[in-house]
């Protein structure tokens, strides 16, 4: 691993500063992702900005009718916390799903959402919610946050502070996981609150998460399995590689949304 | 430049100045000097370093020493009493749930995790709970067998 100098800032804004001013700075959430890139020498930040130690990054609560979720939260706490599994129990289970429990100790939403790994789980539920994510800077809507494989909108200076989800009538999420690595090869969310509906995929497309408009247009009319019956999506833009063919992708997507649909009610 | 860190290891206290890209499970085996805690992979997959902090089972390949400054940790050195095994490894001896041995205290200290919160463990659960410890002999079964020994001989103890 190369050489780092680490700064553990208390405040958002000396975190902000410091990955503003130093070359090459990158922030330190849970690790689990940043670390096995160092130690593979696939990153070589300069700088480590480690969030550990900054006040008001944790914390899950309702606000009205929005889910507020602090960016330093680790899964275990999502998957766990009676607050979310009464109002987005789709949330909980997700989150219970990521990795091992090892990595739910310690990996954190807003390093999901930051890192917008094209089969990360998190993402699909960003997406999938209509969530927005907030910064030190400004409000992103999901809808513009994930740019492509590990692009979001954030800019070089920004931190994820939060992220809020408003509350839908149902939802479900069904992940076809990766047997080795438990990342979703394919992964769908669904969502419906009052007429909107979305359909987010993770693990398919070869630009990242997405959202499926002809699958949520048919379930606008009526929200139940049998509206998707006779549908797919086309293996053109679809992931391919060893774990799985862009043609068995676009295939899961069908039968994982089905899944969703059918849990969510 | 070398940053101190001060953390509890088994109940003892460590403190040293460590570099910063110092990995916790290096840390632990190299400068504390307890070898116990295994590193199998380099992609952070397989649980072989997997210890106690704060009472999380976590992998220590993936944290920075100087991350863990206060923390409290216990390695699989930590698990035995006075000479007598902890029952979750007395059941890894008495059903045969280790072969090489390498991935044995990973897999000890996440089942020590695992019935903390579920006392009384499905196959189903304990076959959840394992999937970040891998393990290239025994094919599980013996390791799901000792850990629903230990289950019963820590159920009979309360
Ligand atoms: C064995 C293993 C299995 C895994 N399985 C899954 C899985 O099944 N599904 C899944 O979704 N994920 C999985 N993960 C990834 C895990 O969920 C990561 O923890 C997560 O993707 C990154 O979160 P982190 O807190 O560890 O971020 P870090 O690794 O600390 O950071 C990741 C990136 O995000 C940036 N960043 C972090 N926080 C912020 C912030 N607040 N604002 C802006 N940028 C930020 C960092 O600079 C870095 O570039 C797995 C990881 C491992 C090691
Ligand atoms: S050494 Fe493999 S997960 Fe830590
Ligand atoms: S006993 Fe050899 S790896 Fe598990």
């Amino acid at each position: 691993m190369y050489a780092f100098t680490q700064h553990r800032p208390a405040t958002v804004r000396q975190a902000a500063s410091l990955l503003a001013k130093q070359e090459e700075a990158k922030l330190l959430a849970g690790g689990h992702t940043l670390i096995p890139t160092m130690k593979l020498r696939l990153a070589g930040p300069k700088h480590l900005i480690d969030l550990s130690k900054v006040e008001g990054l944790t914390g899950i609560e309702m606000r009205g009718r929005s889910l507020i979720v602090g960016a330093m939260t680790p899964h275990v706490e999502v998957q766990t916390s009676p607050v979310v599994k009464e109002n987005f129990p789709a949330l909980a289970e997700l989150a219970g799903k990521i990795g091992d429990p090892a990595v739910r100790h310690r990996g954190t939403i807003g390093g999901s959402i930051a890192n917008n790994d094209p089969n990360a789980d998190y993402p699909a539920a960003a997406l999938g919610l209509g969530a927005t994510i907030i910064t030190n800077k400004r409000r992103i809507p999901a809808d513009e946050f994930f740019k492509g494989l590990f692009e979001t909108a954030l800019e070089p200076d920004e931190i994820i502070t939060k992220v809020q989800f408003p509350k839908v009538n149902k939802a479900a999420y069904v992940k076809f996981p990766n047997p080795a690595s438990r990342y979703a090869l394919v992964g769908v969310f669904v969502s419906k609150r009052g007429s909107e509906i979305r359909v987010a995929v993770t693990g398919a497309g070869a630009n990242g998460v997405f959202r499926v408009s002809a699958f949520e247009q048919a379930l606008k009319k009526r929200f139940g399995v049998k509206s998707l019956e006779g549908l797919s999506v086309p293996a053109d833009g679809m992931a391919s590689d060893i774990h799985g063919s862009a043609e068995y992708r676009a295939h899961l997507i069908g039968v994982l949304a089905r899944r969703a649909v059918a849990a969510a009610g | 430049m070398k940053l101190p860190v001060k953390m509890t290891i088994n109940g003892q206290m460590y403190s040293h100045e460590v570099e910063p890209r110092l990995l916790l499970v290096h840390y632990i085996r190299e400068t504390v000097g307890l070898t116990g805690t295994h590193v199998g992979c380099d992609t952070s997959q397989c649980g072989a370093c997997t210890i106690l902090m704060g009472g999380q089972a976590v992998k220590a390949c993936n944290f920075f020493a100087v991350q863990c400054d206060g923390a409290k940790i216990t390695t699989i050195e930590g698990l035995a009493k006075n000479g007598e095994l902890h029952p979750i490894q007395q059941g890894f001896w008495e059903k045969h749930g280790l072969q090489c041995g390498f991935c044995t205290p990973g897999m000890i200290l996440a089942a020590h995790q695992m019935l903390e919160r579920y006392p009384k463990p499905s196959e189903e659960q304990i076959r959840h709970q394992l999937e970040g410890n891998l393990c290239r002999c025994t094919g599980y079964h013996n390791i799901v067998k000792a850990i629903q020994w230990a289950a019963e001989q820590m159920a009979g103890k309360k």
